[in-house]
């Protein structure tokens, strides 16, 4: 007999019984709904052992890869640990050294981070970065894999931000700072390497993005690529030199950047970042997406993609929730 | 049990649904007559709603109550969800499934089982 791990207590699974059904008739409170494995109310992850096949059939491959599954149609032969997906005592604090800081322009700061302990993510995923250990925040990996040896994260400063403003300007190389993670399912995934690409990231939301291009890239994506950064003014954007160094190398990969503003110089195009993706290229059907950023910018171009023909579980979006001050 | 093909079967199964949920919701988000109740809401939770909303009707399986189906959309009628809209969400998931070439004797069954929660739909 199975048994099922939740919050630090043991069940035991009884025959025929789904990991749902398990839980809640023991009192355990958890969301569900349709209760068949369609509408993914109760979606949770195994942290330890694996989900039955056909407990993750309907969901995206991001997901899937991370060990989500249903566990209203989860009946396992074998021991799982399970959690919900936001919490966040299923991952182990790992304690990090400051390898470097430096400014990509005014407002965002390069953090490269040496992890204590190895962390198995994917370029485009997040993690929450602690000032202490009550007071953290979210932010997208920028490095790949194999391919930078430190963690990647472009942290803009953010008016009254409390973690944002420390690292501007009290972080310093060589301190030691705690980490939990990695999160998120905004990330490439191999397998169609023809697909074409669009990429849509405002500000700092091109963090996640330029892990994703490079990993794709290296992982050998032959379809075409477009980035599109959008900022108000050119001082907002950055990581210009080096993605146009990449579209130099790699035929398949076209960078736009895009400036709001008035001012806006040759060599850019003029208008916001998903406007003008959207009248370059109005069709999108098959296409795969990735949206990073500003929330309102995400809402509006995930609708926009998918009512312009991409799948839904080909939009892979990042929205960058700003913490109100309390 | 009769060894007739279950409405469900005919349609084409989860594949069906598979096929139908993204054109449906389009639909949906395209149609003026209802699309504001879906601005505020997560599309990816909204597509799976859809989706078990779409294997329901098709006759598939689930285990949707009547109170599930009040529960889910009191706040949708104290925003002045009605008749009107449940309306067009039938027309707009017959038109789905004519895209896909389903027959016009599965879609108005089809119908009939959406039709089956409009009292529960709008809480009366």
């Amino acid at each position: 007999m199975a048994i099922i791990r939740y919050a630090k207590d043991n069940y035991d699974l009884e025959e025929n019984q789904s990991v749902l059904d398990c839980l809640t008739h023991r009192g355990v409170a958890l969301p569900f709904s349709c209760r068949s494995g369609v509408c993914q109310t109760c979606l949770m992850r195994a942290t330890g052992g694996t989900p039955t096949e056909a407990s993750q059939q309907g969901l995206k491959d991001s997901l899937r890869l991370q060990n989500y599954f249903l566990p209203c149609v989860c009946y396992p032969d074998t021991d799982l640990e399970v959690a919900l997906p936001d919490d966040a005592d299923a991952q182990a604090v790992i304690p990090a050294t400051v390898k470097s800081l430096r400014l990509l322009n005014a407002d965002i700061m390069h953090v490269e981070l040496e992890s204590h302990a190895q962390l198995d993510y994917r370029a485009g995923q997040f993690i929450n970065l602690f000032q202490h250990q009550t007071l953290g925040r979210s932010y997208s990996l920028a490095s790949v894999p194999h391919q930078d040896d430190h963690l990647h994260l472009h942290v803009r400063r953010l008016p009254q931000g409390r973690v944002s403003g420390w690292i501007h300007d009290e972080l310093r190389p060589g301190q030691t700072v705690e980490l939990r993670g990695p999160g998120g399912d905004c990330f490439y995934i191999p397998g169609d390497h023809a697909q074409s690409m669009m990429l849509i990231g405002t500000g700092s939301g091109l963090a996640p993005l330029y892990g994703i291009i490079r990993d794709a890239l290296s992982q050998g994506h032959t379809g075409p690529i477009y980035l599109f950064h959008g900022s108000r003014d050119l001082n907002g954007l950055y990581l210009s030199a080096e993605l146009r160094e990449l579209m130099a190398h790699y035929a398949n990969f076209n960078y736009i950047p895009c400036l709001s503003g008035d001012d806006v110089p040759a060599g850019y195009a003029s208008g916001r970042a998903h406007d003008i993706a959207f009248e370059q290229i109005p069709s999108l059907k098959n296409w795969r997406m990735f949206l990073c950023g500003h929330p309102e910018m995400v809402r509006i171009t995930k609708r926009k993609a998918f009512l312009a023909g991409a799948a839904m579980k080909n939009i892979y979006a990042d929205a960058f929730n700003v913490s109100q001050p309390l | 049990m009769s060894q007739q093909e279950s409405l469900y079967e005919q349609i084409g199964g989860e594949a069906a649904v598979n096929a139908a949920v993204d054109i449906f919701y389009r639909k949906v988000l395209s149609d003026e007559r209802i699309n504001a109740f879906f601005d505020d809401v997560d599309m990816e939770k909204q597509a799976a709603k859809q989706k078990a909303f779409l294997t329901m009707a098709f006759g598939g399986p689930h285990n949707y109550t009547g109170l599930d189906m009040r529960k889910g959309h009191a706040h949708l009628v104290a925003r002045g969800l009605n008749d009107s809209h449940v309306d067009a969400v039938i027309e707009d998931l017959g038109a789905t499934l004519r895209e896909l070439g389903v027959k016009e004797e599965l879609i108005a069954q089809v119908a009939a089982i959406a039709e089956s929660t409009r009292n529960d739909v709008l809480s009366r």
